[in-house]
């Protein structure tokens, strides 16, 4: 029915012809205020609530401030302490790690998944539903199921690891600090993959069959037909999926402070659990805020080199 | 021989697909499996050492989940997410849909620049900013509020509607709205009944994300407000349950299963949005 009157509509209009447009250019001189009035609202917004914080957070960082005290400038003070503290040192480290080993966990074993599902063909929705629910379940809620099943005494994991007779004592996940790596890094993965297996997955779905069906006729194997037609054809979802995934990785919080709270000795703290620790526990706005902005050049990078895509990407179509 | 080798064809995906496909299956689910029996053991069963810790062996109680509602302020908890989530939501939708029609539409100075500030403001993770904006929340005598989350949630979820609206409304032919513009609606008037009545499953993708993203919120949640009865469900659960050294497992379960319930209900009901909305991002 709705379809009827708008090609009624489309048809009215192209018998009324070029006497339209005047009207036409009217309405388009008329659009820059319009489409001031709709943006105006969210750009107050961001304006008041992100770019103003963001400034304010560059000034902290430059200044002596603590809870309640404006402070004083005091240049890049707080960042060569920062570069010479043990614990800040420790946390750069373990970002560094922390973000490597959980990309790298989460690409390989979301391409293994993406590939599966794409071949899926029964229970196809069932599967990806299931494979899809710990990036919807809340970060922080999921998280405390894991400190459960990682728990000293009543671990279930350690209760299957000793019933197959694998180990004969608690393996102490969370208060070794290579063990506590390992548990937070598994748990960013739990949470992450489903994001990379369905997205890698909706790549997959957008390369043409035929090219699969030239290289098999061209005598390539299903090794050489990834390698050949799926990696390179894939390789712009890959990257977005890579640089997205970077900043959350990096920037991530409700894990690590559920599971160790940076702990045990500072060994899984990242950027956001320490600024939390110095900035608001321990009330040193300043030094925080300057921990916090170590995000900004990673974000920067990720933001040029998505935005240099996008371009590529326009040019090409 | 021929139905030993139908027999082998048929059976093939079973051994390369869904075997291999079991693995990441049972990963994604044991810890929600794990969570919801955890709520429902006893907890004689739950603190025995040599109880097979898979299955509720002793029988089901409701305990944890009456410690919850009793002993605890949960359902405060519970209706403060609501709010918040419906207010923020219902904020982001509305300012989203209006910066997207004109980025996607129209062509205006600043245009380009303002898409690249949503883009970037889109990619700034909210732990880079919570100090400062803590300060700015309290400046405004917000702190301690519900207001300082419905306030500041946009300011991640704003970003993300816009940029998710902007390309569905480009996918929606631009001659329907040229139709009603010179039949004599204004723009305002065009939007609401012409595109969004099409670009629907847009608008509601873009509302479900943009609820299950303030649901899911902790951060800010956990700096911004104070008062126990003024918390959010993650917060609530995570901070009043566990005291000193003491850890209720059994009610730390059940609050997050039912803390989970809301979102999964949505999830099964519109998988398909999720999974548009999540691809939307990286591959448009």
């Amino acid at each position: 029915m709705q379809l009827k009157t708008l090609n009624g509509d489309v048809a009215k209009i192209a018998a009324r012809g070029e006497a339209q447009a005047r009207t036409l250019s009217d309405v388009l001189v008329r659009d820059t205020s319009v489409a001031y009035a709709f943006i105006a609202p969210a750009f107050f917004l961001l304006l008041f609530l992100v770019a103003y914080p963001f400034v304010l957070s560059v000034w902290f960082s430059l200044s002596d401030a603590r809870v309640g005290e404006t402070g004083a400038f005091v240049g890049l003070d707080n960042f060569s302490r920062l570069l010479s503290s043990a614990i800040f040192l420790q946390t750069l480290q373990n970002s560094i790690v922390f973000t490597s080993l959980a990309l790298g966990a989460k690409t390989v074993f979301g391409m293994a998944l993406a590939l599966l599902l794409y071949r899926i063909g029964r229970f196809k929705r069932l599967i990806r539903g299931a494979v899809l629910l710990p990036f919807i379940v809340p970060t922080a809620l999921s998280t405390l199921v894991w400190w459960w099943m990682f728990e000293p005494l009543y671990s279930v994991v350690n209760w299957t690891l000793k019933s197959l007779h694998l180990v004969n004592h608690d393996i102490p996940w969370l208060s070794d600090p290579y063990l506590a790596m390992f548990t937070v890094i598994l748990v960013n993965t739990w949470r992450g993959l489903p994001f990379f297996a369905i997205t890698l997955l909706a790549g997959l779905v957008a390369i043409p069959k035929e090219l699969y069906e030239a290289a098999e006729s061209d005598g390539a194997g299903p090794v050489g037909r990834f390698w050949h037609v799926t990696v390179p054809l894939l390789k712009p979802v890959l990257a977005v999926v890579i640089l997205f995934s970077t900043i959350f990785t990096l920037a991530d919080f409700n894990i690590v402070y559920v599971l160790t709270k940076g702990g045990p000795m500072n060994m899984t703290h990242l950027f956001a659990t320490y600024s939390f620790v110095l900035g608001l526990q321990g009330g040193q706005i300043a030094q925080g805020a300057a921990v916090s902005l170590f995000l900004f050049p990673i974000l920067l990078i990720v933001v040029f080199a998505q935005l240099r895509m996008v371009r590529k990407a326009t040019t090409y179509e | 021989m021929s139905n030993l080798s139908r027999w082998t064809r048929r059976s093939r995906p079973l051994f390369t697909l869904y075997l291999p496909v079991m693995p990441f299956v049972l990963f994604a689910l044991f810890p929600l499996y794990f969570m919801l029996i955890t709520s429902f053991k006893k907890n004689a069963e739950l603190y025995d050492v040599n109880a097979v810790p898979f299955l509720i062996g002793r029988g089901v109680t409701f305990a944890h989940y009456e410690l919850l509602s009793k002993d605890t302020l949960f359902w405060s908890w519970f209706v403060n997410s609501l709010v918040v989530s419906l207010a923020a939501t219902a904020i982001s939708v509305v300012l989203g849909v209006l910066a997207a029609y004109p980025l996607a539409r129209l062509k205006f100075p600043g245009g380009d620049s303002f898409g690249v500030a949503i883009f970037i403001t889109y990619l700034v993770p909210p732990t880079l900013l919570f100090l400062p904006l803590s300060t700015v929340v309290a400046r405004l005598g917000l702190s301690d509020s519900l207001w300082a989350l419905v306030v500041t949630y946009p300011t991640f979820l704003v970003p993300f509607c816009t940029w998710l609206l902007m390309s569905y409304f480009r996918t929606v032919p631009k001659e329907i709205e040229e139709c009603a513009m010179l039949d004599g609606c204004n723009r305002l008037q065009t939007m609401v009944r012409i595109l969004l009545p099409v670009a629907l499953p847009g608008v509601i993708c873009a509302a479900l994300f943009a609820f299950t993203l303030s649901w899911n919120e902790f951060l800010y949640a956990l700096v911004f407000v104070s008062p126990a009865e003024l918390k959010t469900m993650t917060v609530g659960i995570f901070s009043e349950l566990i005291r000193g050294d003491i850890y209720y497992w059994g009610g730390l379960m059940a609050g997050a299963c039912i803390g989970s319930l809301p979102i999964v209900i949505a999830y099964v009901f519109f998988l398909d949005y999720y999974v548009s909305g999540l691809t939307a991002g990286a591959v448009k």
